[in-house]
């Protein structure tokens, strides 16, 4: 049993982290994409700056979470979100907008955002130096072990006051994301334009304001990811560039362009992940004695080291793109 | 239509005054350079331009002559590297009078039958038997042979990193290296491009940049490969070394050679160019849906100018990789082996050959010469802050002034990008009555 938990640890657990994470990356880039038809490289560092908002913001108030009892980075985030969704605007408006009003090519839009990627790196490294921090400045990070109440079982189940708020908090975005789409004004006109932009605009949707709206959605929830990411691990400058092929994965496995598929996307990417560095040896040590030696003697039966994690992503990503290149769910754009 | 289009009319052929300036500048740029740092630094900084040059001319072709875009000009760089030190490093001895390379042997042996039965088994459809259980066969084999594969093979590299050290080089003359190298970059061009080419063009910048970091990560932990972050040193030149004949005369022959090679591919790129081929290509990048209906394999095409860039790509590593005479496979960053060679294109002028080296000469000086400038600067502003304000400067200043060159780059890129898209020297459109 201890081996089971051990795997609920660094599975299960691990797995629905980094899911949750790459689920609303995902769908950030996947709206972006819906509307504007371009793949957003500077996505990741989007969640870095909002990750930064609030180390900025928490290190000014270190205190403020401590009246209502909730750790102050949680308390810094709606603030982080609002300002990440207003540098998107604006990274929109001085760098994207005159391109897509030259009409230039989808991938020239691509190269403009990995040169806005380039300057948001600058200078979240150049405020925040290049080492990591946590962004628990003043309060404690809560690690919950949960004793499995069965015999023999001494490792107990780990898991942490962030993950916990990290699984709440991308319910919670899910549920909101799902019903602004579905029942919103605002949200039907978003669904509108990225089926057919030229119709949407025909019947009356201002698609300047869709425009923004999306990045108002992409910008806040790439600030949600980023900051719960770096509760969870540190904060590192550095963070986007590992983020970004497991987010347009997750993206693409899901079809681009929907939303729900990316959510679902950005599990398989997550678990596949955890999965795969898993040393799967632990789990047949149980039965170690009725196996053939040359089984029981195996000591690392992970398929890849924790140092190719990246590679998972990336063979899934041309694994649906040879098989099924619209995604699991049919997405719209190949 | 009557009235004749201005832009269809054969442009009077008219004296270069753009390439003229801009090259006139760039010399006396090198001039200055020469003047301020010394001989030795400067023909070491034009060797390193020079490489570069080959880098931005691989990519130029991919970007400026088919609208592909590689972003991972980083990973096809590592690998020309590793194949220079690989082929040019001296035999090790260790590894070779043991029995380590019979059981490396097996395992690659292993491997190779690995990989043809799983091959074999995908195609088990063609007798008959149903697909479903076809995929099943073959993935639940793929996954047993795997791990018995991996395990066999962990065990010998581990032996290999505890006996040896490495595997060591071959001790063959650099240009093997090169040329492997090339060659090598450009399989991996070829395995890249035939996933990706037939899709919407971002999908290949992301596995790009995918494939850039995994060769990056593998190159790093196979330690009995390439000695991993102990790095390899030093790799020797196909020129009488600085040992030799000194610094500035070693280093103007390793010039020579590159300029030699530039030459020999600017050539080739250009008579390419005009040729049917290089048509066909442009008219491919233009305006994909009327070549289609010309009867062009346009997946070919692409994937043909794919690869050729990336070979390119591979050959300018390798020769970087020999000059620095150091194999470090954590010095390979995307900013500096990827980001700095688009700006050199985009700003050179994608698609003219001319315009990329002179983007890439110009590009690499600025690049050299913003180190000391943004730690001056740097410096200048902490001390105006202590000055004004009182502000007390934080600890690493130096790697955070070179931090503001990365945000330079990237605004370079969008701004170019903005006010112009062709670059400095344009490609020249003929136009023909």
């Amino acid at each position: 049993m201890n081996e089971l938990v051990f795997f609920i640890n660094n599975v299960v657990i691990a797995g629905s982290v980094a899911g949750s994470i790459y689920a609303i990356g995902a769908v950030g880039v996947t709206l972006i994409f819906s509307i504007m038809r371009f793949a957003h490289f500077a996505h990741g560092d989007m969640m870095t700056f909002g990750a930064f908002m609030v180390l900025l913001l928490t290190t000014l108030f270190p205190g403020a979470g401590n009246a209502i009892g909730v750790p102050t980075p949680l308390i810094m985030l709606p603030l982080a979100m609002a300002l990440t969704a207003l540098l998107a605007v604006g990274i929109d408006r001085a760098f994207y907008k005159p391109l897509r009003a030259h009409g230039v090519k989808p991938i020239v839009m691509v190269i403009a955002s990995l040169g806005v990627t380039l300057m948001l790196q600058g200078l979240i490294r150049l405020f925040a130096g290049t080492g990591g921090e946590s962004l628990y400045v003043d309060d404690r990070k809560e690690i919950f072990r949960l004793t499995v109440p069965l015999e023999g079982v001494r490792v107990p189940v780990v898991i942490t006051e962030p993950q916990l708020y990290l699984f709440a908090l991308t319910l919670i975005s899910v549920v909101a994301l799902h019903f602004f789409l579905s029942r919103s004004r605002l949200g039907k006109a978003m669904r509108a334009m990225s089926d057919n932009p030229p119709l949407a605009q025909a019947s009356g949707i201002n698609t300047n304001t869709i425009v923004a709206v999306t990045w108002v959605l992409a910008g806040g929830l790439a600030a949600i990811a980023g900051t719960l990411l770096s509760l969870d691990v540190t904060f590192k400058p550095d963070l986007s560039f590992f983020l970004l092929l497991p987010i347009f994965a997750a993206a693409i496995v899901g079809g681009v362009g929907h939303p729900y598929g990316a959510i679902a996307g950005g599990f398989v990417v997550g678990f596949a992940e955890t999965l795969a560095v898993f040393n799967w040896g632990i789990l047949l040590r149980p039965f170690r004695d009725s196996l053939p030696e040359w089984l029981a003697q195996a000591g690392n039966l992970a398929f890849v080291g924790t140092e190719y994690k990246i590679v998972v992503p990336f063979f899934i990503l041309v694994a649906i793109l040879v098989w099924r290149p619209t995604g699991l769910f049919k997405g719209k754009v190949i | 239509m009557s009235t004749t289009r201005t832009d269809t009319v054969a442009a009077p052929r008219r004296f270069p005054l753009r390439e003229v300036i801009l090259f006139v500048a760039l010399l006396a740029a090198v001039l200055g350079v020469y003047a301020m740092m010394g001989a030795a630094y400067s023909t070491r900084m034009l060797v390193e331009a020079a490489c570069y040059a080959i880098l931005a001319l691989g990519l130029t072709i991919q970007w400026g002559y088919a609208g592909q875009f590689n972003a991972g000009v980083m990973g096809f760089v590592a690998l020309g590297g590793f194949c220079a030190m690989f082929f040019s490093v001296p035999v090790n001895d260790a590894f070779w009078d043991s029995e380590l390379p019979g059981q490396l042997a097996v395992v690659l042996a292993y491997i190779v039958g690995a990989v043809l039965v799983v091959f074999g088994a995908s195609r088990l459809d063609r007798l008959g038997v149903p697909k479903t259980l076809r995929t099943v066969i073959t993935v639940a084999l793929a996954v047993v042979l795997y791990m018995v594969v991996i395990s066999a093979f962990r065990e010998v590299a581990g032996q290999i990193e505890s006996r040896a050290g490495f595997v060591g080089g071959l001790g063959l003359p650099p240009w093997v290296g090169w040329i492997v190298g090339g060659a090598l970059a450009g399989g991996v061009g070829y395995f890249i491009g035939n996933i990706c080419l037939g899709l919407r063009s971002d999908y290949l910048a992301i596995a790009t940049i995918g494939i850039a970091e995994i060769i990056k990560a593998f190159l790093k932990n196979s330690d009995w490969l390439t000695r991993g972050t102990a790095t390899v040193s030093p790799l020797p030149w196909p020129v009488p070394g600085p040992a030799e004949v000194g610094f500035t005369l070693a280093r103007a022959l390793y010039l020579s050679v590159t300029a030699v090679l530039i030459a020999a591919i600017f050539f080739l790129l250009h008579r390419a160019y005009h040729a049917p081929w290089g048509r066909m290509i442009r008219a491919i990048r233009d305006n994909e849906v009327s070549s289609a209906a010309m009867g062009k394999s346009i997946n070919r095409r692409r994937l043909e100018i794919f690869v050729l860039g990336c070979i390119l790509m591979g050959i300018g590593g390798a020769v970087l990789a020999s000059f620095n005479s150091l194999f470090d496979p954590q010095g390979y960053l995307p900013l500096n082996h990827t980001f700095l060679v688009l700006v050199m294109v985009i700003l050179g002028g994608p698609g003219n050959n001319l315009g990329t080296i002179f983007g890439a000469v110009a590009v690499y000086i600025i690049w050299l010469m913003s180190e000391p400038l943004a730690l001056w600067l740097m410096e200048l502003a902490v001390h105006f802050g202590e000055g004004a304000f009182g502000w007390e400067a934080p600890a690493s200043m130096d790697s955070r002034a070179l931090q503001a060159r990365v945000f330079v780059i990237g605004l370079l890129i969008t701004l170019v990008l903005r006010f112009a898209p062709k670059g400095l020297l344009p490609e020249k459109v003929k136009h023909v009555d």
